[in-house]
């Protein structure tokens, strides 16, 4: 999500899960749908009935490489190799859609003279910081402050020529030496995969985890989106960058502004030093010419939902109760904070499994004994909240008070999910919680009026007003959702009455909303997320169904799929168009365009409306993505080779972490000779904190196992069945041996290497064999707490392990 | 047979109620069928799965207050009545002996849960966060004012509701929270 925003404008998926049914090639790298994902591989499939192309690129050959027309392996980790050489084979043989490309991308836009890649860095990099300074990551502008382009392409300082620069270094021979794949192989998923640049094709990029967690998974995503951007896939049914979610909400918790780093409908998290008041807030999150002019009425309104009367124009709506942060707070940042013992003493855990989903396990566990206190609400008991006896555990020594808190399911209580389409479907209550499990929010309530009663009662708290001032009237024990989408969508303050959408949002205190980009889920006819109307022809959007943040758009930027003139690129598989009688756009989607602005019209042919000067940014300016303004490649911190295409081994700016547990192989160590990588099962769900406490998953798949080739099992006296240990520098973890063609060992610099498999799901609170025994099942024992620098998510997916018989 | 006319049944219901927007559960009573069978009188309400990002609909059956059967929503566009391995067993989630029953309480050096009562637990909870609030708290770095605590952590969100996570944020930044992160992260 942290290049989707970048690239596009918005962080998430652009195109609906159905409409991959819609393309002409789906490419499919660093994700396994029919696996993780398995109500898409329907649709997977029904765009092959159709006549599409499903490739597959994968460290192993997955459940979803069986459906595909053209699969290859790849080396854990290399996937910008890959991605560059299809740029550079995309440029070299003139593949892109090049109308597209040079009016709706800033392939044309100048660049500072002073702007380069050199010996592994790019300019502006401070060796003795190791950092980056971005002042020369920017474009020329003119006397006018405007940037300044050159539609010939020719200018060797414009975006596209130096594009075409830094990519020639990323030859078909390069893929083959770096990645592992056959040279044939890749020019066959090259010109299959850049055959989509005609402009009435599109070609849909689908990727998961895979290609997110490693130090350079921001720039692997990145590169996904350039090559869109030049085959003229944005916009289109059946293009897209799409991001198969994980969870079955997180993408609704990632609007709502669950990380550190944004509030709810991704305005910035405040940061004291960018934001110390509310004026400068509004100013840094104001981007000049482009729908984040809006950002005022946005924060305001939010501030009014959630301090009501409390908030006024003399105290800044309460900007100053929101907290502030000084220094990344992101997920492995406290796991190494609460390591340390540096400050933190409790913690609220809500439906998540740390010690099984974390990096590092064992770093995990240790961290969370330093904690005074621990609260878990969830449906069952997990591996975190029975950290104090987890194997080899000195439970008599650990301190910590742990409160678990039973909760309600799904089917006791109303809610709402927003999937990986961004839409937005309703649960309802069917029964009454069991036990005496209390939904989420009760609890919540009981929580918050409780601490409200006590700082009341006590004068010394330091800043009262934000928890004073905060409203909560959802109903107490009898607890309404539809309250809680009310005060979302937002209200007239004089009135109450529903704003029909964000458009309608003031900056003057007169209006709330809890969400900026839900806000039109709840106007006054009611709740549209409600609507079961299902699509029976056409391209699947379903407007009728659920409904869509933002304004019920189902394709992003879908002004793109239409020529300057508004025409769509493809007539058949339109989205919408400009109808010159009506002078609007209209079709089959809500326009993600001003619907009267004509194509004639200035920024008539400008489709991405989030971004400063509209158009895709193929080169992202000023440090926005920290690593690099172009994807570059670097091997993962454990890897088994030097860098082959440039002089730096690892990414530059990676965060890593250095505690005194951490541990990371050197380069080409012999101990660790193998390459691991780690992945998911269709019968657990992440954690496995739900399924393995289900007989019917877990007897479909018990117990955690390797993948290895057979010539490596050969090699090691393993056979199929074996138990056998997987060991990285910091720790190991048991599993049975899965001896399968699946993986195959890869030829990188004329040298074999072999790659091994292993499922994160288990742990030790389960019905599953293996579970309550005092050995370690899970995977994450093995894995590694270091990060992409944008997007601070850890590198789980590429490490060195050595394997061997237990 | 059953099933197909129950569908029929379910898509009329809803197609008509979908033109407007409906307030309330709309819940609404399965058709029984021509021969007796387990869904019988049964009340049906629309859900979606909690596993992956798909949003795969369910229908859930209860019956006199209690889930008899969860099945995939045949109108649903993500599913059409399809569910993998994991969301086939959707039914074993909530009818599970495993469930969590009580609040419970693990003790410093203790080898094992006490159940507590929810009147205690949330008292003893609500004590902890607004003591552990309260002493890290950092209203101001260099005159500029911060309003947070550096010895609270709140995780999670990804399993639940959207409108729970809005709430989610809401709470842990009246708290002062800035050590808030979810599943997205990893």
């Amino acid at each position: 999500m942290t290049s989707l925003g970048p690239s596009f404008g918005r962080g998430a998926m652009t195109n609906p899960l159905i409409d991959v049914k819609n393309s002409d090639v789906i490419m499919i790298c660093g994700g396994n749908p029919a696996e993780n994902h398995p109500a898409i591989a329907r649709y997977i499939n029904m765009c092959k009935d159709s006549g599409g192309t499903v490739i597959s690129v994968d460290p192993r050959f997955t459940r979803t490489s069986s459906l595909s027309d053209i699969y290859s392996p790849i080396r854990p980790g290399t996937d910008i190799v890959f991605f560059g050489g299809l740029i550079n084979y995309i440029i070299q043989n003139k593949k892109y859609q090049e109308v597209y490309m040079k009016n709706y991308t800033n392939v044309s836009w100048l660049l500072k003279p002073e702007y380069e890649f050199k010996d592994g860095h790019f300019s502006g990099w401070e060796e003795a910081k190791r950092m980056y300074n971005y002042a020369s990551w920017g474009f020329q502008t003119g006397p006018d402050k405007k940037v300044l382009k050159d539609m010939t392409l020719q200018d060797p300082n414009c975006v596209f020529q130096r594009l075409a620069g830094h990519y020639s270094r990323y030859t078909p021979e390069v893929v083959e030496n770096v990645c592992g794949m056959k040279k044939e192989n890749f020019l066959k998923i090259a010109e299959v995969y850049s055959s989509t640049g005609a402009p009435e094709k599109s070609g849909c990029l689908i990727y998961a985890m895979g290609l997110t967690q490693h130090t350079i998974g921001t720039q692997n995503i990145r590169a996904f989106c350039m090559i869109q951007l030049l085959l003229g896939n944005m916009g289109m049914a059946g293009g897209g960058v799409n991001a198969m979610r994980g969870e079955a909400n997180v993408q609704g918790s990632t609007d709502m502004g669950l990380l550190f780093h944004t509030l709810p409908g991704y305005l910035p998290s405040p940061n004291d030093k960018l934001h110390p008041n509310l004026q400068e807030f509004i100013k840094k999150s104001i981007a000049p010419d482009s729908y984040w002019v809006n950002a005022p009425k946005f924060i305001i309104s939010m501030l009014k939902a959630w301090y009501g009367d409390s908030a006024t124009k003399e105290n800044n709506y309460g900007y100053d109760w929101i907290p502030k942060w000084s220094k990344p707070a992101s997920w492995m940042h406290i796991w190494d904070n609460l390591y340390k013992n540096e400050g933190i003493k409790g913690m609220m855990i809500w439906g998540q499994n740390p010690l099984v989903s974390s990096p590092f396990a064992d770093k995990t566990g240790k961290a969370l004994e330093n904690l005074e206190w621990l609260m878990q609400a969830d449906l069952f008991e997990t591996e975190t909240a029975n950290f104090w006896r987890r194997p080899h555990a000195d439970t008599k020594n650990i301190k910590t008070e742990v409160f678990l808190l039973p909760v309600a399911s799904m089917v006791e209580k109303d809610g709402s999910a927003t999937n990986t389409s961004r839409w937005l479907q309703m649960r309802y209550k069917s029964v009454e919680p069991l036990y005496e499990c209390r939904e989420d929010s009760v609890i919540m309530h009981d929580l918050i009026h409780k601490i409200k009663d006590l700082v009341k009662a006590d004068p010394s708290t330091p800043s009262p007003e934000s928890i004073l001032n905060l409203t909560w009237n959802y109903g107490g024990h009898n607890h309404s959702a539809e309250e809680v989408f009310k005060e979302i969508n937002g209200f007239e303050v004089a009135t109450k009455k529903q704003v029909p959408g964000f458009a309608a949002l003031k900056d003057d205190g007169s209006t709330t909303s809890g969400c900026w980009i839900y806000s039109g889920m709840f106007p006054p006819a009611g709740n549209l997320a409600k609507r079961r109307k299902p699509e029976k022809t056409g391209l699947g959007l379903n407007p009728e169904w659920g409904w869509a943040w933002p304004v019920n758009r189902r394709i992003l930027y879908n002004r793109a799929a239409c020529d300057l003139e508004g025409n769509p690129w493809n007539p058949e598989k339109y989205v919408i168009k400009w109808d010159a009688g009506q002078k609007k756009w209209a079709g089959r989607d809500v326009p993600d365009f001003l619907p009267t602005k004509a194509p004639s019209d200035a920024g008539g042919t400008l489709p991405f409306i989030m971004l400063t000067g509209g158009q895709g940014r193929i080169f992202v300016p000023g440090g926005i993505v920290k690593d690099g303004p172009f994807p570059e490649h670097y091997e993962p911190i454990e890897s088994p080779v030097a860098n082959k295409v440039n002089p730096v081994q690892n990414n530059p700016i990676a965060v890593v972490f250095k505690s005194n547990i951490d541990k990371y192989a050197p380069l080409g160590d012999p101990k660790y000779p193998y390459i691991c990588t780690t992945y998911r099962v269709a019968e657990h769900y992440q954690s496995g904190a739900i399924t393995r406490k289900i007989p019917i998953t877990v007897e479909a798949m018990p117990q955690v196992f390797a993948e290895l080739d057979p010539e490596l099992a050969k090699e090691l006296n393993i056979k199929d069945g074996d138990d056998v240990e997987l060991e990285s520098i910091r720790g190991k973890v048991k599993a049975k041996a899965c001896v399968t063609t699946r993986v195959q060992p890869m030829t990188i610099n004329g040298k074999k290497y072999h790659v091994v498999g292993i499922p994160w799901n288990w742990g030790f609170v389960g019905i599953d064999p293996d579970s309550g025994k005092d050995e370690s099942f899970a995977a994450n024992l093995v894995t590694e707490n270091v990060g992409d620098p944008t997007s601070l998510i850890p590198e789980s997916k590429a490490l060195m392990i050595n394997l061997r018989r237990a | 047979m059953g099933n197909i006319k129950r569908r029929d049944f379910l898509k009329l219901t809803f197609a008509g109620a979908a033109a407007m927007v409906m307030d309330g559960n709309i819940a609404v009573p399965a058709r029984a069928s021509a021969k007796p069978f387990k869904l019988k009188d049964t009340k049906v309400s629309p859900s979606v799965c909690i596993y992956c990002g798909v949003g795969c609909g369910l229908l859930v059956y209860a019956k006199d207050g209690k889930v008899v059967n969860i099945e995939g929503d045949p109108d649903n566009p993500n599913n059409e009545g399809g569910l993998c391995a994991k969301g086939a067993t959707s039914y074993n989630v909530y009818v599970n002996p495993l469930r969590l029953k009580k609040p419970m309480y693990r003790a410093p050096g203790s080898d094992k849960w006490e159940e507590k009562s929810w009147d205690w637990t949330i008292s003893e909870v609500a004590k902890r966060i607004l003591k552990t609030r309260n002493s890290t708290f950092v209203k101001e770095v260099g005159g500029v004012p911060v309003n947070r605590t550096e010895g609270l952590v709140q995780l999670g969100g990804a399993s639940h509701d959207t409108d729970e996570c809005y709430l989610l944020s809401k709470f842990a930044r009246s708290l002062g929270i800035v050590y808030l992160e979810h599943q997205a992260r990893i």
